[in-house]
C-alpha cells in the first residue's frame, strides 16, 4: 500500500510543498515558483492515473496486448501550456509590480499601499 | 443553423488576433463590437432552438461522444449564454469613449483582443459538455482576466491582478484535480457520461474528495464568502469597463459552473442527500450576504462598495442553490440574468463618473446629482434594483427567492435575505446622501455630464432593468424552464 502507490504520495507531498510556498512566502517569485510545484504536482497525479500495470507504449507493434492510457497524456500537454501561459503572465505582472513598487516583497508593497 | 454552438465561441477567438492587426483604437473597437453583436445574436438563435426543440448536443470534428468532444447546449446554459454575450456586447460599446482616459491608445488593441479572448473563455466554460474542456476555458477566460485587470491606470491594479492570479490558478488547479479524479474513477470526461456512470462509484472517498475539490475550486471563482478576498480590489482598480463586464459575467459563468457540476454531473442527491451541501451553502451564502453588505458600508471607495455588493449578491445566489428545489433553483438563474443588469448598469455609470472625474471616492461625488443627472439617475434606478424595488428585476428576483424559501419551510431564512435588502439600502444611500445632498466641491464645479459614447450603454442597461422588471417572459419563464430540466434529468 505505502510503496506501491508511492507515485502518489511524492504527488501530495509535492502539492502541499507547493501550497505552503504559496501561503508562507512573501516575495512574489517565490509565490510563483509554489504555484508551479502545486501546478506539477498534478501533472504527475495524471500521468500516475493513466499508467496500467504491464501496460506498454500505446503504438502499435507485434506481440503487444496491453497499452497504458494515453488520454491523460494528452490532457496533462494542454495543461502544460496552461500552466506555462501562467507562469509568463505572472512574472509579466512582477516585473510590472517591480517597476511600480520598487520591490517584489508582499510586506513593502502593502505597506506602500496603505500609505497612499 | 446546426454549428451555432461552436459558432458562437470560434467568433471571438479567431477575432482576437484579428483585433491585433486593425491598428486604429476605433477601427478595433468597431470590429469587437460587430463580433460581439454577431455573438449576441447566435445566442439568441440558440435559446430559440432550445426552447422550441429541446437539447442541441454538437459533436466536434464529427466524433460521437462520449470520446468525441460534446458542446450541449440545453436551456440552463442557453440562458447564461444569451446572459453573457449580450451584456458584453453592450459593455463593449461604452468602451471606447471610456478607455479614452484609462488607457493609452497604443495598448487599447491589446484591451479589445483580451477582452474577445475573455468572452470565449466563458462562452466556451457555457457551451462544453466536457470536464475538461471546462479547465481549458476557464484558464482562457481567467487569464486574459488577469491581463486585463493589470491595465488598470492604479499600480494597485498590478497587485490586484497577481493575486487573482495566485489565487484564481489555485481554484482552476482544484478543479483540475477533481476532474482528475472523476476520470479516475469512471474513464470518462463527458459530463453526461460522468453523470450516468459517478452513481455506481459514489460511495467511494475518491468520488468524494473530487468532488470537494471542483466545488472549492468553483468556489473560489465566484467569490463565495470565505474565498472572495481576490474580487474587491480586482474590481476596484481594473480599467472601469474592465470592472463592469467582469461584473456582469465572470461570477455568473462560475455560478452556471457550480450548478452544473452539483446538480447535472455529481447528481442532486449526491451532493445533497448523500453531502451536506445545502447547510454548507445556506451557512455560507448568508454569512456573504451579510458580511458583505456589512463591509459596503463602510467603504469610501464607491466601486469598492458595488464590489463587496457583488459578493453579497452571489451570496443570494447560493442561497437559492442550497434549498434543492426547482423553485429556489430558478430564482438563483433570475438573480444571474438581473445582477448582470444592475452591475452592468451600475459599473458603467460609474465608467461615466470615472471619465469625467478621474476616480471614484466617495467623496468626489459630492453634488454630482445636479451635474452628472443621468448618471447619478442611473445610479439610482439601478441600486433601486439592487434593493430590490418593485418594478424593477431586483425585485422579480428577490420576491421567488423568498418564495422558494417559504415553500419549504425556511422562514428565518427568508427574513434574513429581506434584512440583507435593508444593509443594501444603507449603503447605496450613502452613495445618494453624497451625490444629491451635498454642494459641490470646489474642483467638481466644472464637471459636466458623461459623454454619450457612455451614457447611451449605460442606460440600455438601466431600461432593462425596468423593462425585464414588468415584462418577465424571458428572464422568469426560461430560468423555470432550466430549472425544471435540471430537475427532470437528475436521477
Amino acid at each position: 500500500m505505502l510503496i506501491g502507490h508511492y507515485n502518489y504520495w511524492v504527488v501530495v507531498a509535492l502539492m502541499m510543498l507547493g501550497f505552503y510556498i504559496i501561503i508562507a512566502h512573501g516575495n512574489l517569485i517565490k509565490k510563483l515558483v509554489g504555484l508551479t510545484i502545486f501546478q506539477t504536482s498534478v501533472f504527475i497525479f495524471y500521468i500516475s492515473v493513466a499508467k496500467v500495470d504491464g501496460g506498454s507504449a500505446p503504438i502499435l507493434a507485434d506481440g503487444i496486448t496491453q497499452y497504458s492510457n494515453p488520454l491523460p497524456h494528452v490532457l496533462i500537454l494542454t495543461a502544460i501550456v496552461v500552466g506555462i501561459a501562467t507562469t509568463a503572465l505572472g512574472l509579466a505582472i512582477i516585473v510590472r509590480i517591480n517597476e511600480a513598487y520598487d520591490s517584489i516583497e508582499e510586506e513593502f508593497i502593502q505597506q506602500q499601499d496603505n500609505l497612499s | 443553423m446546426a454549428h451555432l454552438p461552436i459558432l458562437q465561441v470560434i467568433l471571438p477567438l479567431l477575432a482576437a488576433p484579428l483585433c491585433l492587426f486593425l491598428k486604429r483604437p476605433k477601427l478595433v473597437w468597431l470590429f469587437a463590437c460587430v463580433v460581439t453583436a454577431l455573438t449576441f445574436t447566435i445566442s439568441v438563435l440558440l435559446v430559440q432552438q432550445v426552447t422550441s426543440t429541446g437539447v442541441i448536443s454538437y459533436e466536434l470534428g464529427g466524433w460521437a461522444p462520449p470520446w468525441g468532444i460534446e458542446y450541449r447546449i440545453d436551456a440552463l446554459n442557453a440562458f447564461v449564454i444569451m446572459v453573457v454575450s449580450g451584456l458584453s456586447a453592450v459593455v463593449l460599446l461604452a468602451a471606447r469613449t471610456s478607455l479614452e482616459n484609462e488607457l493609452s491608445s497604443n495598448r487599447q488593441t491589446y484591451f479589445y483582443a483580451l477582452y474577445l479572448l475573455s468572452l470565449t473563455g466563458m462562452l466556451g466554460i457555457l457551451a462544453t459538455g466536457d470536464a475538461f474542456n471546462v479547465f481549458v476555458f476557464l484558464e482562457i477566460s481567467s487569464l486574459s482576466a488577469y491581463a486585463l485587470i493589470a491595465m488598470g491606470k492604479d499600480r494597485r491594479a498590478l497587485w490586484a491582478s497577481y493575486q487573482y492570479l495566485i489565487m484564481g490558478t489555485i481554484g482552476a488547479t482544484f478543479i483540475l484535480i477533481g476532474i482528475g479524479l472523476m476520470y479516475q474513477m469512471t474513464g470518462t470526461l463527458n459530463m453526461q457520461d460522468l453523470a450516468e456512470r459517478l452513481p455506481e462509484v459514489a460511495q467511494t472517498r475518491t468520488v468524494f474528495v473530487s468532488f470537494a475539490f471542483v466545488v472549492v475550486g468553483v468556489c473560489l471563482k465566484l467569490a463565495l464568502f470565505p474565498l472572495h478576498l481576490w474580487l474587491p480590489n480586482a474590481y476596484a482598480y481594473a480599467p472601469s469597463i474592465v470592472t463592469a463586464m467582469l461584473a456582469a459575467t465572470s461570477t455568473k459563468v462560475a455560478i452556471y459552473l457550480l450548478i452544473r457540476f452539483t446538480f447535472t454531473v455529481f447528481g442532486l442527491s449526491f451532493s445533497f442527500t448523500t453531502l451536506p451541501l445545502n447547510i454548507l451553502f445556506l451557512v455560507l451564502g448568508l454569512l456573504g450576504v451579510f458580511v458583505a453588505s456589512t463591509s459596503a458600508i463602510y467603504q469610501q471607495n464607491v466601486k469598492h462598495i458595488f464590489a463587496y455588493s457583488s459578493i453579497a449578491q452571489v451570496g443570494y445566489m447560493i442561497v437559492g442553490i442550497s434549498v434543492g428545489t426547482a423553485a429556489g433553483l430558478s430564482a438563483s438563474l433570475m438573480h444571474i440574468f438581473n445582477h448582470a443588469l444592475m452591475k452592468g448598469a451600475l459599473f458603467l455609470a460609474l465608467a461615466g463618473v470615472m471619465y469625467r472625474l478621474g476616480n471614484v471616492q466617495l467623496k468626489s461625488f459630492q453634488g454630482l446629482g445636479r451635474q452628472m443627472p443621468l448618471t447619478m439617475a442611473a445610479i439610482v434606478v439601478g441600486g433601486l434594483s439592487l434593493i430590490g424595488v418593485p418594478l424593477t428585476v431586483g425585485f422579480i428576483s428577490k420576491w421567488y427567492l423568498v418564495v422558494a424559501m417559504i415553500e419549504n419551510g425556511w422562514w428565518p431564512v427568508a427574513i434574513l435575505i429581506l434584512f440583507g435588502s435593508l444593509l443594501a439600502i444603507i449603503y447605496l444611500w450613502r452613495v445618494v446622501e453624497v451625490a444629491y445632498f451635498r454642494a459641490p466641491n470646489k474642483d467638481n464645479e466644472s464637471v459636466k455630464e458623461a459623454p454619450l459614447g457612455i451614457l447611451i450603454p449605460t442606460w440600455i442597461l438601466v431600461l432593462a432593468n425596468v423593462y425585464f422588471g414588468v415584462d418577465t417572459r424571458i428572464n422568469v419563464q426560461i430560468a423555470q424552464m432550466a430549472a425544471e430540466n435540471l430537475f427532470g434529468v437528475a436521477p
